[in-house]
């Protein structure tokens, strides 16, 4: 018969199974029993969504007034300051890592390529959500663009005021993964990224970086920044946001 | 009489994890203690309740780690429970009366699943998979109340059961091992 304490010592143990059975598609971070749970979650949605579906979209009309602008609302450095003030002519975003091309991208060059509108709801981790419409490229797009080599498994984002984050290719290719740079209809207001941030639509709110900088596509985590693979585990967020 | 060992031990793990999931639910609350009714919800839409709490923003990322470990746990500790219970018979339990029986069976096939399923509609990417989640419970914010009423319910039901079991005598009937 299976004690009490025999059962409860085997739920880890049945998480590093799960860890040693998929090790190669799972997400940083894990070693604690939250990240063996995170990663019984991760697994779960990715049975779930496996064939990719969209979020659902809205009708313009749902759009909700006064969508709320959380953190850094506008980047104090003189650099940011000064693209804008030019209107974002000379921001360039460079991408780099396991590309073919590794390409400094304009905000001209951007919007010449097919773009992806959606009306989406954001789920803020906080508990509030609200529905905005989104206007960019679709990241593959732009991975294509460059080239992504074959080995390429992330994508990880830098941002203006310091934060960083990552996204496996599952979420990165996904079709409403987008570069946006317009928001209802406008230009993507300073207080919410400007002039490009990310939406994943399909995670909470706190992997839509806002003002990204820069984009690394890279085979592995462990090598990037502190190795966690986001600067959310910091604050003991996890990586995989998809709750 | 006693409960079987299998009773036993899948209700003290869901105690405890009972326990993990109001106190990590409470730190996911105080990020933003306000309740709306629809599909969306934030600081300029009028609350449909509202706590007076201090907002503290900085207890969500153990909270909800926390939070699904123990929703992780419960659910499969729930599933084994419900499957040997459909199985032995255990919910057509003769000593219980009307009124008891109709609370375990409201709370077991009622309450538990609309946690499970309000906590699903919370997902971005779950209910991605099922949109239909949305349609059950008429928009995110509505599941997110619904859940929270959901959950105080169960935390009443719980102190209601614990009272009585300990009256009933905890210590014969959930610790210690069956006589033989």
């Amino acid at each position: 018969m299976i004690s009490r304490r025999k059962w409860i010592a085997g739920i880890p143990a049945a998480g590093s199974l799960l860890l040693t059975a998929c090790k190669d598609s799972l997400p940083p971070t894990y070693g604690s029993l939250f990240d063996a749970s995170n990663a019984l979650t991760f697994a779960a949605h990715r049975f779930l969504l496996r064939n990719q579906p969209l979020v659902r979209e809205f009708g313009r009309e749902r759009i909700t007034k006064n969508f709320p602008a959380i953190n850094e609302t506008n980047p104090k450095s003189d650099r940011y300051q000064q693209l804008l003030a030019g209107g974002f002519a000379e921001w360039r975003l460079p991408i780099e890592g396991l590309v073919a091309k590794p390409t400094e991208l304009s905000l001209a060059t951007l919007k010449s390529f097919p773009s992806r509108t959606q009306v989406t709801q954001h789920n803020c981790e906080q508990g509030w959500s609200a529905i905005a419409e989104w206007t960019g490229v679709p990241l593959g797009r732009v991975l294509q663009e460059v080239g992504m080599l074959p080995q390429a498994r992330y994508v990880v984002f830098h941002t203006v005021d310091g934060w960083w984050d990552s996204l496996d290719m599952f979420d990165a290719l996904h079709p409403q993964t987008l570069l946006a740079y317009g928001m209802n209809g406008r230009e993507l207001p300073v207080a919410h990224g400007a002039p490009v941030r990310l939406r994943v639509e399909r995670q909470l709110g706190y992997k839509s970086l806002k003002y990204v900088s820069r984009i690394d596509v890279t085979d592995r985590l462990d090598d990037v920044e502190d190795g966690t693979g986001a600067v959310g585990a910091a604050y003991g967020y996890s990586w995989y946001a998809g709750i | 009489m006693r409960h079987t060992i299998l009773v036993r031990t899948t209700h003290w793990i869901n105690f405890l994890s009972f326990l993990a999931l109001a106190v990590s639910g409470v730190a996911i609350l105080i990020a933003h203690p306000r309740f709306y009714w629809g599909e969306s919800g934030y600081f300029d839409t009028p609350a449909a309740f509202e706590f007076p709490l201090t907002v503290n923003l900085d207890q969500t990322g153990w909270g909800r780690s926390l939070h699904f470990l123990a929703a992780w746990i419960a659910v499969l500790n729930g599933f084994i429970y419900v499957v040997w219970g459909l199985f032995s018979r255990h919910f057509r339990y003769k000593d219980y009366g009307v009124l008891q029986r109709l609370a375990y069976l409201s709370v077991v096939f009622g309450l538990l699943p609309l946690m499970i399923l309000t906590g699903l509609t919370l997902s971005p990417a779950v209910t991605a998979a099922y949109p239909v989640l949305f349609t059950m419970f008429g928009g995110r914010q509505s599941a997110r109340t619904i859940h929270f009423f959901a959950a105080d319910l169960l935390v009443l039901f719980l102190i209601g059961h614990v009272i009585l079991t300990i009256r009933s005598g905890l210590v014969n009937t959930m610790i210690r091992a069956e006589a033989k």
